[in-house]
């Protein structure tokens, strides 16, 4: 059995302070099974990294502990000196993309982006709108769109607020090829501008990233948490 | 400020379109009241004295009924994951989902409460004070049945649960309610009303925390 990871390593790790997304020595455990541990890797600005590895390794996890939304159960994650614990600054410089696409589907494809350019803080939404090819179905309830469709109108929130660090989770699942060639397009700029994408994906996008992240399923023995009740050791 | 407005209209806005369930909860509370003389018989000496206790156990489970998708809509679809994410503070996400289920669901009953008051015979001294009661009371039940939406959002078929975790929480606001509307039938008094806007205020103050919390366990 591995040791467990100390929650309180975090304070004994050197301040990262180089610009770009740090991520050192992260585990993560959901209901009491270790996903993963001893992760770390940076992220320049400008970089993207796709994240790549067998069902279930995960992928998902990972970028819901970089979104602030699960926390780490060991390690630290610092985006320019800002960890996910400062709750607020945190939330300002990502974006996460789930695998859900936080679609309404009583709204109109119009009336979703408008919710959230005003949650995001107001922002036009006719580029965002523009860009993913929304305008023609803008006035059609979500319910009737493909899930093509949806996807796309959910990767069209990430174009309504300025976010540095964008998170996501099979983006291009559901989208046609011209799409994805558009969609990939939009990352890139977003990279252009000094931006960071963590992308999991089991595709080839054709993006200016660098070696891709691969994560390995753990040995044998590995994924029973140390809380002896939650491994099956009752007495 | 503008992140909060737009939820909120954007909450009203699905409670009102079909399948949202605004009406719903207006229909039950109607109904449970209606039920009553059916069962119990029309003379107002038996009514009368019931009235204030009927009036308020239908509004309490008229609340319930739309309760449990209080979060859970949002769960489902993710929206809750970037709800989280977004400028808003979860707490603030909270005490404005939960002031859209009172608009859409308490306030109503504040409104046809007189008209089935009628029908209870409750004496005409006591309408005031039933308005008053429930409309200084039903906002807790919102934000208190927030709290146990938030803990069974993840539950499949959670309803059920979070009427048996929601109801006992329910019982202090039922107590000073009902009395406030029964005091003022034999011979008025203030102290049931004051004790019930005290408890709405700590309850209004304290839910949106406990809510909160509630999710973030929820959303990991």
């Amino acid at each position: 059995m591995t040791p467990e990871p100390d929650p309180r390593a975090e304070s004994r790790l050197p301040p990262d302070t180089s610009p770009g997304l740090g991520v050192t020595d992260l585990a993560c455990r959901r209901d009491g099974r270790l996903v993963f541990s001893g992760l770390s890797f940076h992220l320049a600005p400008g970089e993207a990294r796709l994240l790549r590895g067998p069902n279930g390794v995960g992928k998902s996890s990972l970028l819901r502990v970089l979104a602030g939304l699960v926390p780490p159960a060991a390690g630290r994650v610092t985006l320019d000196g800002i960890t996910p614990r400062d709750a607020d600054a945190w939330a300002e410089q990502v974006a996460y993309a789930g695998h859900l696409d936080a679609v309404k589907p009583q709204l109109t494809v119009a009336e979703n982006l408008r919710f959230w350019s005003g949650i995001l803080g107001a922002r036009d939404i006719a580029p965002a709108l523009a860009s993913l090819d929304l305008a023609a179905i803008a006035d059609r309830t979500a319910a009737s769109c493909s899930a093509g469709q949806k996807r796309r109108l959910g990767l069209a929130r990430l174009l309504l607020a300025e976010r540095r660090l964008w998170l996501l989770d099979e983006p291009t699942v559901a989208l046609d090829a011209a799409t994805v060639a558009r969609f990939t397009r939009i990352v890139a700029a977003h990279l252009a501008g000094g931006g960071m994408a963590l992308i999991a994906t089991h595709v080839d996008l054709d993006l200016p990233a660098g070696p891709p992240l691969v994560m390995a399923p753990p040995a044998r023995g590995d994924d029973v948490g140390a809380d002896p009740f939650l491994a099956g050791n009752f007495a | 400020m503008g992140a909060a407005r737009t939820l909120l209209a954007r909450d009203l806005r699905l409670a009102l379109r079909s399948g949202g369930g605004a009406g719903l909860g207006l229909a039950f509370f109607l109904i449970v009241v209606l039920l009553v003389p059916l069962g119990v018989g029309p003379e107002q000496s038996r009514l009368a004295p019931l009235a204030p206790g009927i009036l308020w156990v239908a509004a309490l489970l008229a609340c319930l009924l739309s309760l449990d998708r209080l979060f859970q809509a949002d769960w489902e679809d993710g929206v809750l994951d970037v709800l989280a994410l977004a400028p808003l503070p979860l707490e603030a996400v909270v005490a404005v989902k939960a002031l859209a289920h009172w608009l859409t669901t308490g306030l109503p009953l504040v409104l046809l409460a007189p008209v089935l008051a009628v029908t209870l015979n409750l004496p005409a001294v006591a309408f005031p004070w039933l308005i008053a009661s429930l409309a200084i009371g039903t906002p807790a039940l919102s934000f208190l049945g927030a709290i146990g939406a938030a803990v069974t959002v993840g539950v499949r078929r959670g309803g059920l649960l979070l009427s048996v975790l929601v109801l006992p929480l329910y019982v202090p606001s039922l107590i000073f309610g009902a009395e406030a509307v029964a005091a003022a039938g034999a011979g008025e008094s203030l102290t049931p009303l004051l004790l019930l806007a005290g408890l709405t205020l700590f309850i209004l103050a304290a839910a949106p925390f406990a809510a909160a919390a509630a999710l973030r366990v929820n959303l990991r």
